[in-house]
C-alpha cells in the first residue's frame, strides 16, 4: 500500500463531517450536517424514515461521494473523496441488506473479503480463525451462508467487516431483522470489540432502546441535525418525568390542556405526552389537575421519566414514526 | 502477487464456484443450446431443402437436416457464450444495490478488478461449455487439428470477453433485472440472430445483409465456422477471416475498456 500522501490528524477524531450537504434533484435528504465522533466512540445516528440517515450512511460508507463544494469527509483521519483507498483501507462497513455470497461458505465469504485487503496467506488465516472462535462461528466455518439463520448472518456480516482491522466500523441499521435475544446478543460482541479492537463504532439505527445503549447519538430530522449529545443529557432536556395519556382524540385534549390549564404537550397518535418539571409536588399537581378536569377523555395513563421519543417529539414537534426503511428514491434497489 | 490480481482471482473464483453451486444454472447452460441445436436444426433443415442459396442444397431432405445440424452447429455455440454472459451479468443489478457487492464497491481494490474478474468469470463459463459441446461433437465426428482447435480457443474466448463485457455495459446502469430482460429480447438475442448463426447471409434482403456486416457477432461466428466447418466456411458471402479476427480483438477489447471506464465513473457521480 503506498504510504498516507497526508498526515492522519493528530486529534482523537475517527469521523468527522463538516458542513455536509447532499441533495437527490430538488430533494435536500443533508443539509449542512456537521459532526465529529471520538475514537472509541459507539456513535449513534437516529432518525425516522426519510430523516436522512440513510443518505448520511451511503456517504460515510463511501458508496457514494460527498460532492466539491458539499462538505468534508475526514474517515479515520483520510479525507474522502480525496483519499478513497487510504479511508476504505481502515474501514469497516456492515450494511443493512447482507453483503454475504450465500452460495458460499462462511469461510470462503471472509477469505474473500480478507483478499479484498490485501491480506492473504498465514496472516489471513490467523485473523480469520481468531475472528470466527470470538464470534463463535468456528463450527459453521463449511456451512453455506444460506443455512444460516438471520441472526448467525449478521454475526458473519460483522466479523468479516473486522478481518482488514478497521479503525472504524460503520453499521446501518444492524438489529433490522434480528429478535430481541439476537439484536442483545450482537450488542454484546460490539461493546467487546471496542474494548479489545480499539474499534469505533457509527450507527444508524430507528430502534430507540438501540439508540440509548449509544454513547452519543446525532439526531437526523429532514436532514437536519437536531441534537447531537448522550442519550441521558438529551433525556434531561425534556424535563423531570413525562406523564403519557391514552386517548382517544389526542389533538383535542391537547388543546384543551393548553387553554384550560396552559399546559403544553405532545402529540403521538392516539398518546399525549407531558412533560412534568422536576419534583413530586408538581407530579401531584398536575395529576390531580387533569384527571379531575379530563378523567372522561383519559383511556388509560402512565408516568414514567422521559424517553428518547419524548425527546425527538419535543426537538422536532413531530412523532417519531417508524416503520419500513424509507430509502432515498434514487438508492432504491431492486427487492 | 500484487494485491490487485489477488482480488481479480478471488473474484473470479467466486464467480465459478458461485456456477458450479446452482445446479439449475449448470443443467441449463449446457442442455439449453443442445436443444436449441436439435430442434432449430431439425425443423428448419428441413424447410431450408429447397431454397437454391441453402448452405444445404444437396440431394435429400434427410441429407439436408443433417447438413443443416451442420450449418447450425457454430451458431449453437454462439448462443452459449450469448446466454453465459446474460446469465452471469444479470447478477450485477440485484449484487449492486444489496448484495455480495456492496462489500466490493466500499473495499480499497480498484473497481476494474471487479469489472475484470466478472468477465474472466463469464468468459470461463462460456469456454468450458463450448469445450464439452466442442468434445461431444469431436466424437461425433468433427475433423480435429491443433490449428483449428486454437483458433476456436481464441474466438470463444474474445467472443466471451466481448459479449460479458457488453451484458455488463447493459446490466451496471439498470436498477431490474425485468429492464435486462427486455433488452436481452430486444436487443441481444436479434444480434445473434442478425450474425449468420440461422441463416446464410447471402441469400437474404440486401439490408439485412448491411445488418449483418455491421454486427460484430456475424465475425466472430465466421471465425467459428473457420475453426469448425472450414470445408462449408468458404461461400462468397463470407467475411474475411484476417478482417474477422480484427474486429473480433477491437470488439472485445473495446468493451472491456468501456466497462472499466463506466464503473469508474460511477464512484464520482453525485446526483
Amino acid at each position: 500500500m503506498a504510504p498516507a500522501p497526508l498526515a492522519p490528524i493528530a486529534s482523537a477524531t475517527a469521523v468527522s463531517c463538516q458542513g455536509v450537504t447532499y441533495t437527490y434533484g430538488e430533494r435536500r435528504a443533508l443539509d449542512a450536517v456537521s459532526f465529529e465522533v471520538t475514537e472509541g466512540e459507539i456513535f449513534g445516528v437516529l432518525g425516522p424514515n426519510g430523516s436522512g440517515k440513510t443518505t448520511l450512511f451511503r456517504l460515510l460508507s463511501t458508496l457514494v461521494p460527498v460532492a466539491a463544494g458539499f462538505g468534508t469527509i475526514r474517515l479515520a483521519g483520510h479525507l474522502y473523496p480525496e483519499e478513497g483507498a487510504l479511508a476504505r483501507r481502515r474501514l469497516g462497513v456492515v450494511f443493512q441488506s447482507p453483503s454475504l455470497d450465500k452460495k458460499l461458505t462462511v469461510q470462503e465469504n471472509i477469505d474473500a473479503h480478507g483478499h479484498l485487503y490485501g491480506l492473504r496467506g498465514a496472516e489471513l488465516a490467523a485473523r480469520v480463525d481468531a475472528l470466527l472462535e470470538r464470534f463463535s462461528l468456528g463450527s459453521r466455518r463449511r456451512d453455506l451462508v444460506e443455512t444460516l439463520s438471520g441472526g448467525l448472518q449478521r454475526r458473519v456480516e460483522v466479523a468479516k467487516s473486522l478481518v482488514p482491522r478497521p479503525a472504524v466500523l460503520i453499521l446501518d441499521e444492524p438489529s433490522t431483522g434480528l429478535d430481541p435475544s439476537a439484536r442483545r446478543e450482537l450488542w454484546e460482541y460490539l461493546r467487546a470489540l471496542r474494548q479489545t479492537e480499539k474499534l469505533t463504532i457509527l450507527m444508524t439505527t430507528h430502534f430507540l432502546d438501540e439508540a440509548e445503549w449509544c454513547d452519543r447519538l446525532l439526531i437526523l430530522d429532514e436532514g437536519k441535525r437536531v441534537a447531537l449529545d448522550t442519550p441521558e443529557a438529551l433525556k434531561r432536556q425534556v424535563g423531570g418525568s413525562v406523564l403519557t395519556l391514552q386517548c382517544e382524540n389526542a389533538e383535542t385534549l391537547r388543546d384543551s390542556l393548553r387553554r384550560e390549564l396552559s399546559i403544553e404537550s405532545d402529540v403521538r397518535g392516539n398518546f399525549l405526552d407531558l412533560p412534568i418539571p422536576n419534583g413530586d409536588e408538581a407530579e401531584r399537581d398536575l395529576l390531580n389537575h387533569v384527571l379531575r378536569r379530563f378523567r372522561r377523555q383519559i383511556v388509560g395513563l402512565t408516568l414514567a421519566p422521559p424517553s428518547l421519543e419524548n425527546v425527538f417529539t419535543r426537538l422536532t414537534g413531530r412523532a417519531f414514526v417508524t416503520g419500513g426503511e424509507a430509502v432515498p428514491a434514487k438508492a432504491k434497489g431492486h427487492k | 502477487m500484487s494485491d490487485f490480481i489477488l482480488a481479480v482471482r478471488t473474484l473470479t473464483r467466486r464467480e465459478i464456484v458461485r456456477f458450479l453451486r446452482q445446479r439449475n444454472r449448470v443443467i441449463g447452460a449446457l442442455a439449453t443450446p443442445l436443444v436449441f441445436w436439435f430442434l432449430i436444426g431439425s425443423g428448419v433443415g428441413k424447410s431450408f431443402s429447397g431454397g437454391a442459396n441453402g448452405p444445404a442444397a444437396s440431394t435429400g431432405p434427410a441429407a439436408s437436416t443433417v447438413s443443416y445440424l451442420h450449418y447450425f452447429f457454430p451458431g449453437t455455440l454462439l448462443l452459449i457464450v450469448l446466454f453465459t454472459a446474460i446469465f452471469s451479468t444479470i447478477s450485477i443489478i440485484e449484487d449492486r444495490r444489496e448484495g455480495f457487492l456492496q462489500g466490493v464497491l466500499v473495499s480499497p481494490i480498484p473497481r476494474a478488478a471487479f469489472v475484470l474478474a466478472k468477465l474472466l468469470g463469464g468468459t470461463f463459463l462460456a469456454l468450458a461449455q463450448c469445450l464439452v459441446i466442442y468434445l461431444l461433437a469431436l466424437g461425433f465426428g468433427l475433423p480435429f487439428s491443433v490449428l483449428a482447435f486454437l483458433l476456436f480457443l481464441g474466438t470463444v474466448i474474445l467472443l466471451g470477453l466481448g459479449l460479458t463485457a457488453l451484458g455488463y455495459l447493459i446490466a451496471w446502469p439498470l436498477d431490474s433485472t425485468q429492464g435486462f430482460h427486455a433488452i436481452m429480447n430486444l436487443f441481444l438475442m436479434p444480434l445473434w440472430f442478425l450474425s449468420g448463426a440461422l441463416f446464410p447471409p447471402g441469400g437474404s434482403a440486401g439490408w439485412l445483409q448491411w445488418l449483418i456486416r455491421c454486427n460484430p457477432l456475424s465475425y466472430g461466428l465466421t471465425l467459428l465456422r473457420l475453426a469448425l466447418e472450414p470445408g462449408m466456411a468458404r461461400t462468397p458471402a463470407m467475411l474475411d477471416p484476417l478482417v474477422s479476427g480484427l474486429v473480433m480483438v477491437l470488439f472485445s477489447a473495446a468493451l472491456t475498456y468501456l466497462a472499466i471506464l463506466l464503473t469508474d465513473r460511477m464512484t464520482v457521480r453525485n446526483p
